[in-house]
């Protein structure tokens, strides 16, 4: 019990000391927080009126955002499943990273899930006991379970792991494993129901289709590990934390790869939706070229469409993809570009044309929108930060007390302390 | 400064908790719920709020601050929230401005408490508001209809009642009657009778309370241009002369199907069907996700986007539960077949408005009924019969 108080107030204090760059960084993330939290107490005072959204486009920015954020953190599983199931030592050093990643991604959901209410003061009727659960009929009874269960393992999982290294003890596989291996049906599981929500409604053809799950996982699995791919960097310029290369040319296969599959996919719903189009594709017709003379998206679309391709290609070849520049800017096309896509490009055009097939005034998101988006984003870019900054705490700790327990060994040995360098956790 | 400073505050100690009011405040809270037996007429009715002398006393303020900075403030009554922002906006240095801000707390003007001040009972200033506050923090907590017991429900149509009423001086009364045995409410549309007069439109936002502000509209009448019964060529909002030159007219509104995807999809099971036939929300219940809305093929659902607004001597005070009773913002709602009519054994509104006898509504189990005559003599046909979701709404022609 002492211990724990210890790792958690060592926690604070390593979350809360830092160069000033990383005060900055925490003061900035602070401050859009703070105008997000303004701009939502507006929504809250006037209602969802302040937003873009009406009757025909319910539901918009703040979904779409859900949607793209739980990519995010299915990804985590792109990095989880080599290292504790291949052990594969050169994810070793970034799993945990993956899995912070995976938290800030869910926390964000769900507050995107709770600025998207009507009446978020009743969002207490969805606990269980208390209130009614329409489980297992909605889509959406299951996401919340799903995402609450994926937020619980990625929190439980790497805390048994960081606070075993913290008393630079090994962790035992045996109590993480399954955790591990739960965790990786689970990232599978939340992308897949996440796509089912909107697979399952006849009302809209343009989601009710059978490779909307697929093509979900694909473009997780690109835009999830690039955006690790990015912030390994970073930490890597800014800690004294290691990272190999060997680590990011692996991810950046593992982007490739995903990326590839998300462009067959792409090409194969533009060929059933253009090559004879009915009228279940005015929304794809509307979306990429535009209909009735409205035309919103269709710039949003192709700058998306052109920045994924771009990467994917530049990251086919791998004399490219080997080149750190190539690497980061291809990760940061494709990041943004699936941003779009699973954003503007996909929940909007849902609702677009309405169901008796017209169009009215096309959504555009507003001020408060955007700001509250951003105040979102800043507290998922702040969960990460503070998150990684413990980690970072306890993982060189915990290489100062093996090299100390590898030193004391090497006059007496000390049988409880003992670990392999290649051992994965 | 001038001297009409209440001498009980000596210089240099801050108010206690007394002074402030805070165990006036407390004393009251707990009265409200009869935790502690205080008589009525002791609870102080207005809480002390500090007047303004004594505000610039206990934060040291420079006496002729309000003066320096032109502005002016009584020291007698306590400052009002746009003279201390006024104040704050003139030339101040970081300590008074500080202290201004500080003032600001005490007095509460603090988002905080403008956001919980619906919910909670404290801080409120007259009887009725209390009042107002401790039914609504009743009602917040109440549960789903579907669970209520007739005790439960009688309590909640009371507070409801008792509410408008105190907002407006209007008591409407609120029906929770149940479905009738042997009845399934179905209802058909004649296109060749339709001639776009709208109505029916405005007798069900007149029945239903709909929000005047937004104008919404269960009910669409859509203008079809001759050449082919094409809806995505319509127009429903016309205003010209009907019926026009080469045209149809067709309506469409909530279909109560029997088999409703927007049912299916709700997460807390705030929208089902009634064994009538009827889909219906639980205004309460709803936590606004709008999946319904999505999950909708026909257009039947609209959202509360602002507070709606339904003028006091517009209102019918003759509403249903789970009909055309007031609504909140942040809810779903929907045509319910006007409930709190048609259980009485009353039309729709929008089927007596119809000057043209072009909407049928009856009891689909009752073979003597109109609407089945209809079904069985006429050619009908339902709109995108295709997704299975079987309407209770039909389309003939003569």
């Amino acid at each position: 019990m002492r211990v724990l108080v210890a790792f958690f107030r060592d926690a604070l204090d390593s979350a809360t000391a830092g160069s000033l760059r990383y005060h900055l960084w925490m003061a900035f993330l602070t401050f859009m927080m703070v105008l997000g939290a303004y701009a939502y107490t507006v929504q809250l005072r006037e209602g969802l009126a302040v937003t873009g959204m009406y009757d025909y486009v319910s539901w918009g920015l703040y979904i779409s955002n859900i949607t793209f954020l739980v990519g995010v953190a299915a990804a985590a599983l792109m990095l989880v499943l080599p290292t504790y199931i291949f052990r594969d030592t050169d994810f070793v050093r970034a799993v945990l990273f993956g899995e912070g990643m995976a938290v800030a991604a869910l926390i964000m959901c769900l507050a995107f899930v709770i600025v998207d209410m009507g009446g978020p003061a009743r969002l207490w009727h969805m606990l269980p006991v208390v209130g009614i659960f329409n489980w297992p009929r909605s889509m959406l009874a299951w996401d919340v379970i799903v995402l609450n269960g994926y937020l619980f393992i990625n929190l439980t999982v790497p805390f048994y792991i960081l606070y075993n290294h913290y008393q630079g003890r090994r962790p035992n596989p045996r109590v993480y494993l399954p955790g591990v291996l739960i965790s990786l049906v689970w990232a599978v599981g939340i992308h897949l129901v996440t796509a089912f929500l909107y697979a399952g409604l006849p009302a809209r053809p343009f989601w009710n289709s059978s490779l909307l799950g697929p093509r979900f996982l694909a473009s997780a699995f690109s835009a999830g590990p690039a955006l690790m791919i990015i912030i390994l960097t970073v930490i890597r310029r800014t800690t004294p934390y290691t990272i190999a290369d060997s680590t990011l040319h692996k991810l950046g296969l593992v982007v490739t790869g995903a990326a590839q599959v998300n462009l067959v996919m792409l090409i194969s719903e533009m060929f059933k939706e253009f090559y004879w189009p009915t009228e279940h594709s005015r929304s794809a017709i509307y979306l990429f070229f535009g209909l009735d003379g409205q035309r919103a998206l269709v710039p949003w679309m192709w700058l998306s469409l052109s920045m994924v391709s771009l990467a994917t290609l530049a990251l086919t070849v791998p004399a490219l993809r080997r080149r750190k520049a190539v690497l980061l800017t291809a990760s940061a096309l494709l990041f943004v570009g699936i941003w779009i896509e699973k954003g503007m490009g996909l929940i909007v055009p849902g609702f677009v044309p309405e169901p008796w097939g017209r169009i009215f005034v096309e959504y555009s998101p507003t001020w408060v929108e955007w700001t509250v988006t951003l105040g979102i984003w800043a507290l998922g870019a702040w969960v990460f930060t503070i998150l990684a900054k413990v980690a970072v705490g306890v993982e060189v700790r915990y290489q100062r007390l093996r090299a100390e327990a590898e030193a004391a060994r090497a006059s007496a040995p000390e049988p409880h302390l003992v670990s392999s360098p290649a051992s994965p956790a | 400064m001038s001297g009409t400073r209440d001498d009980s505050v000596p210089r240099n100690r801050l108010p206690s908790a007394r002074e402030i009011g805070v165990d006036d405040l407390v004393r009251r809270m707990f009265a409200t719920y009869g935790v502690e037996d205080v008589p009525a007429e002791r609870i102080p009715r207005e809480p002390t709020a500090l007047p303004w002398g004594e505000l610039k006393q206990t934060f040291a303020l420079p006496a002729d601050i309000e003066e320096r900075a032109g502005i002016e403030i009584r020291d007698d009554v306590p400052p009002d929230r746009s003279r201390l922002e006024l104040l704050l906006s003139r030339e101040v240095d970081r300590r008074t401005a500080v202290k201004l801000l500080a003032i600001g707390l005490v007095l509460g003007f603090g988002f905080l408490q403008t956001a919980c001040r619906a919910l909670l009972p404290v801080g409120a200033r007259s009887d009725e508001e209390r009042e107002k506050a401790k039914l609504s923090l009743e009602e917040y907590f109440k549960r789903h209809y579907r669970l209520m017991t007739d005790e439960e429900k009688r309590a909640t149509i009371e507070r409801l009642e008792r509410l408008y009423e105190l907002e407006t001086g209007k008591r409407p009364h609120i029906s929770t009657q149940g479905p009738h045995e042997g009845v399934l409410y179905g209802y058909a549309f004649n296109i060749s009778k339709c001639r776009g007069y709208l109505e029916c439109i405005r007798g069900c936002i007149e029945e239903n309370n709909l929000d005047r502000g937004t104008d919404m509209r269960y009910i669409r009448i859509h203008e079809i241009p001759a050449g082919g019964f094409s809806l995505a060529r319509a127009n429903d909002s016309f205003y010209h002369e009907v019926p026009a030159e080469g045209h149809m007219y067709v309506g469409t509104q909530c279909y109560h199907c029997e088999n409703p995807p927007c049912v299916e999809v709700c997460p807390v099971q705030a929208t089902w069907k009634e064994p009538d036939g009827i889909v219906v929300v639980d205004y309460d219940w709803c936590i606004g996700c709008r999946y319904c809305q999505a999950a909708c093929p026909y257009d039947g659902r609209r959202f509360n986007w602002r507070t709606p607004h339904v003028p006091v001597e517009e209102i019918n005070l003759n509403q249903h539960y789970l009909g055309n009773r007031l609504r909140r913002k942040g809810v779903m709602e929907k045509c319910t077949f006007c409930i709190q009519r048609v259980r009485q054994g009353r039309l729709p509104a929008c089927v007596e408005a119809c000057p043209t006898g072009a909407r049928v509504f009856g009891n689909l189990l009752d073979p003597n009924s109109e609407i089945r005559w209809i079904l069985e003599n006429k050619k009908v046909f339902r709109l995108k019969e295709d997704l299975g979701t079987e309407p209770k709404f039909w389309y003939y022609m003569d």
